[in-house]
């Protein structure tokens, strides 16, 4: 195995986690929104770079949704938090 | 040396740059302190991490209809990206989710104490 792919698999790894940490942690659910969007560019950088190590292109059409349709999440949450959350 | 591995290294380093970034974004999110710091460290893999992966995919699978599906997500992680950083940001500040000594000027304070009586 590519000692690169091990690095890269590490990164993400370690990455994914850290950002798990920040959605559990809070303290505001606007902070949570906030990870889950850096999750949700995690997932996408992983399938896109499953694609390129593995030369196929099977993952793009769920690259455009997600890229497509992931926004609604975080706006959805802002717009349901307005103005009623006390720090 | 072989132009194959040659394109294969180069997409695994731009994988690499890429998995770097989002590493970078969840160390931000960690030490930052509120909801507008937090959301500086974590729009920078959304569009430069997407857009180091999709090269890399472009380099690695070389053909050109591929290439413009990867234009079309980019394209669209560029129009929507900014949309949900926007929307939080300003719901941000409504909450008050900021640490406002942190501010050394507050633009906004004028325009909102005309508008908060809901």
């Amino acid at each position: 195995m590519n000692p690169l792919l091990i690095v890269i698999i590490v990164v993400f790894g370690i990455a994914a986690l850290l950002t798990l940490v920040r959605i559990v942690r809070g303290p505001s659910i606007l902070d949570r929104a906030v990870a889950s969007d850096v999750l949700l560019t995690e997932v996408l950088c992983v399938l896109g770079a499953e694609m390129a190590i593995n030369h196929h292109t099977r993952n793009l059409p769920v690259l455009l949704i997600v890229a497509a349709v992931g926004v609604f999440g975080s706006i959805a949450v802002a717009r349901f938090v307005a103005r009623r959350e006390k720090p | 040396m072989n132009w194959d591995i040659f394109w294969d290294t180069a997409a695994l380093v731009l994988i690499l740059i890429g998995a770097l970034l989002c590493l970078v974004a969840a160390i931000g999110l960690l030490r930052f302190r509120d909801v507008p710091t937090r959301l500086h460290a974590a729009t920078k893999p959304q569009v430069l991490g997407l857009v180091l992966i999709a090269l890399a995919v472009g380099i690695s699978v070389r053909s050109w209809p591929a290439v413009g599906m990867l234009v079309a997500i980019v394209l669209m992680q560029f129009a929507t990206a900014p949309l949900s950083a926007h929307i939080i940001g300003r719901q941000a500040y409504r909450n008050r989710t900021l640490d406002q000594d942190s501010l050394l000027v507050d633009e906004l304070a004028d325009a909102q104490s005309s508008d908060n009586d809901d």
